[in-house]
């Protein structure tokens, strides 16, 4: 199985290195040369550099041929662009893209789009750690 | 009318102050603060400052009421994209105007239904092609939803075309010629009309004819 991961910064290579060590065929494509530092001396995988808005740049990343994409470049809407660009002229079915603003998240959530909003994420897991949190209730007034 | 506006560059600017002229009313959406309090000084209330690809943002400058005309105008193209979208398919609006800064993202544009897109480096290069034509044929006018462009062809001592009558010419399906421009009048272009070398014909055709017509009536 096939997967190009757009956007190699934090996520977009702790993603493709999860994906390869779990067997697929993972190239990044990163616009900046630098990333390639990110995947470590082991990377077997492939790296185009260049931007994910440029067709020639995404057919030599292969997406011709991949089963899936992942969209992590550092802004919202060129990753939403990105995603629809490569689901609706590929047809690729499995296109998973970062989108920080949970309403713009929502919204192409909506029309079908695979979104990931680390914002909501991170809303939902922290407000369930402070209600995770053994404080003892105040004492009732009057009680003593 | 109401209007959008969103990005407060060159083009945002001068187009808000064009619009707010004839009488229409205008919001412009910048989202850098230099920009913004410069455009405050000259259009007061009208100006506003914030993302306009946030959501929030466009619903504070009446989005959903919703506005006759929004035009996507900032530097982004993927921006442009988004708001256009979010404006069309999340707010009916249903004349939104998109700016595509790189002319290689009309592609983008196309392939996600924004329409209505104005590309300046793209109409610079047809003007060049207008006054230093490479290929013979010219394009003068691009109705993309509609599937039909206006092109303008002149006709040279050898080609196929000189010669002979309108009638006689063997043009692609889809294509039309409206008029032949000769000495400076436009005669109507009928079956019958002779051409000759130095007439500038009008045409219409679908897109992706442009070959074809050029074979039938400038090279063989």
């Amino acid at each position: 199985m096939k997967a190009v991961v757009i956007g190699c910064g934090r996520v977009g290579s702790a993603i493709a290195l999860q994906l390869a060590a779990e067997g697929w065929d993972v190239t990044c494509l990163d616009e900046k040369e630098e990333a390639l530092n990110r995947l470590g001396a082991g990377w077997r995988g492939g790296f185009v550099v260049g931007h994910g808005m440029d067709i020639e740049v995404l057919r030599e990343a292969g997406i011709e041929d991949a089963d899936a994409a992942v969209v992590a470049t550092d802004g919202d809407n060129t990753n939403i662009v990105i995603g629809q660009v490569v689901q609706k002229r590929y047809g690729i079915e499995c296109v998973v893209v970062r989108v920080l603003d949970p309403l713009r998240a929502d919204f192409y959530a909506k029309r079908g789009m695979r979104t990931v909003c680390p914002t909501q994420t991170a809303v939902s897991v922290m407000t369930d750690a402070v209600r995770a949190c053994d404080i003892r209730p105040l004492e009732p007034t009057g009680a003593a | 009318m109401y209007v959008i506006v969103a990005g407060g560059g060159k083009v945002g600017k001068s187009v808000t102050r064009s619009l707010v002229d004839m009488g229409h009313e205008v919001t412009l959406v910048e989202q850098r603060r230099d920009r913004y309090t410069q455009l405050e000084e000259e259009f007061g209330h009208v100006a506003m400052i914030g993302d306009a690809t946030e959501i929030g943002v466009l619903e504070r400058a009446g989005i959903a009421r919703p506005p006759d005309l929004v035009l996507a105008v900032t530097g982004d193209d993927e921006d442009n994209l988004v708001i256009s979208q979010i404006a069309r398919e999340g707010y009916g609006v249903e004349k939104v105007v998109a700016r595509v800064n790189d002319p290689r993202n009309q592609q983008h544009f196309d392939l996600l239904g924004i329409t209505q897109t104005i590309c300046a480096t793209s109409g610079i290069l047809g003007l060049v092609e207008h006054e230093v034509p490479e290929h013979g044929l010219i394009r003068l006018l691009e109705l993309r939803r509609e599937g039909l462009e206006v092109v303008e062809v002149q006709v040279e001592p050898d080609s196929p075309s000189a010669g002979k009558t309108v009638g006689e010419l063997d043009l692609p399906d889809g294509s039309r010629l409206i008029s032949v421009m000769r000495d400076g009048r436009a005669l109507v272009a009928v079956g019958s009309t002779v051409l000759t070398p130095g007439d500038q014909l009008l045409a219409i055709l679908q897109p992706g004819k442009e070959d074809e017509l050029r074979k039938a009536l400038i090279r063989a």
